[in-house]
């Protein structure tokens, strides 16, 4: 997995971020009209994607895309 | 073996309504479609003044009793499930065996559960058929989650109806019935969905009445949920629990017509069925204008999704519940 892959994933998961606007260093609650649904929407992806099951404590310690990335790749 | 199964489902629905419009109304935030997008919910059922989950209960039996026709005299067991007991003492199966007439012959015990207080129920029931103690037992489930959401709580608020549901479990002795259960416990969430000040532990006193005063009080308490460690907690335990419910019960995904989750919401039904690889329309959903009525939620969608034939006989389906505790149970129910 790449981050670049994993970035398109998340901007093709929620559906209004228009795709090519996240980065690495994005953070991730600063997207537009970011919501405690976007949270489960991402905890889903990585789930579904990546066989990864994030805790609550986990993405609340990430703050960019980069970290929930790293975090991803450690526990996978 | 003397086989179990699910002779009859009935449920009640109180009549007051709470509509997205409602809630849109008074938060002003999420427009009416916002939340039904989020959560699968258009309308909830809502308590009368001064009804709780016994009296909910005790509706959906009479509707039992008169849509299958059931003979109350041939109850021999009476079991009752909620989050939400009349008393500490005695147990509200005791008041519910005179209310409904059942005879004084018969056993009757709460069971104070809550998302998965339905199947776990039913694992009861069925014991209690197989080892021959019982023939026909009633399994109540209602909860009325509406009483402990402090009014200001929207995630809540959009989520939860209150209702009963009433079950016959009755003996049978051919193939059809209730399959082998599996059944999980993890109290070390617990704190993620609990009703806080709510009994002996933690009881309400006057600095929380006084605190609650404009909202009502809150006191029956106040229900609290980290929503990500719920979900969370959902999609690491219910695909591991469906597929030890299918090696148990010697089955493959193929082999069920419908899948009935506990309808904790649209969003989580939806993720269960990705991850699974399970197509929508075989995971049940009868969540937009009920929501998620905790304890009675499986036992109205078996109700509903009969109704609707999308079960029907001949068919294989899976259930399965779970949520505060945490506490997870399901079976395979043969029709």
């Amino acid at each position: 997995m790449t981050i670049e892959d994993f970035i398109s994933k998340l901007e093709a998961e929620f559906e209004d971020v228009e795709p090519g606007t996240l980065k690495a260093e994005t953070s991730f609650r600063d997207i537009e009209d970011w919501s405690s649904m976007h949270a489960l929407i991402v905890i889903a992806l990585i789930d579904t994607e990546y066989d990864v099951i994030l805790s609550g404590t986990d993405l609340q310690a990430a703050n960019t895309i980069n970290d929930l990335f790293e975090l991803v790749r450690t526990k996978q | 073996m003397v086989a179990a199964s699910i002779k009859a489902v009935s449920y009640y629905l109180p009549s007051e309504r709470l509509t997205n419009e409602d809630l849109f109304a008074q938060f002003g935030t999420l427009s009416p479609a916002e939340i039904f997008k989020r959560v699968g919910v258009r309308e909830r059922p809502i308590r009368g003044k001064g009804q709780i989950g016994s009296d909910l209960a005790f509706e959906s039996s009479l509707v039992l009793f008169d849509e299958h026709g059931v003979d109350k005299a041939e109850i021999d067991f009476l079991l009752f499930c909620t989050e939400g007991l009349d008393y500490k003492g005695p147990a509200t199966a005791c008041i519910m065996q005179d209310r409904l007439g059942l005879n004084k012959g018969i056993g009757a015990m709460d069971i104070p559960m809550g998302c998965a207080g339905f199947t776990n129920g039913l694992a009861i029931a069925k014991a209690l058929i197989a080892s021959g103690q019982s023939k026909n037992v009633l399994l109540q489930t209602a909860d009325i989650p509406s009483s402990v959401i402090h009014p200001g709580d929207l995630d809540l608020r959009m989520l939860f109806g209150d209702a009963g549901a009433s079950a016959l479990i009755s003996r049978c002795d051919d193939q059809f019935g209730i399959g082998n259960f599996v059944m999980g416990t993890d109290g070390s969430g617990a704190e993620n969905l609990m009703v806080k000040r709510s009994n002996t532990r933690t009881p309400v006193d006057t600095k929380w009445l006084e605190e609650h005063k404009a909202v009502g009080g809150l006191e029956f308490g106040r229900m609290e949920m980290n929503g990500l460690e719920i979900f969370s907690f959902s999609m690491r335990e219910v695909p591991s629990l469906v597929n030890d419910i299918l090696a148990k019960n010697n089955l493959a995904l193929e082999d069920v017509d419908l899948f009935v989750f506990h309808q904790a919401n649209a969003f989580i039904l939806k993720m269960l069925a990705r991850k699974l690889r399970i197509d929508n329309e075989k995971v049940y959903n009868c969540m937009e204008y009920i929501g998620n009525t905790v304890s009675a939620s499986v036992p109205i969608a078996l109700a509903k999704a009969s109704k609707e034939g999308k079960i029907k006989k001949g068919n294989t389906v899976l259930i399965a519940a779970f949520g505060i505790g945490y506490s997870w149970s399901g079976t395979i129910i043969k029709y």
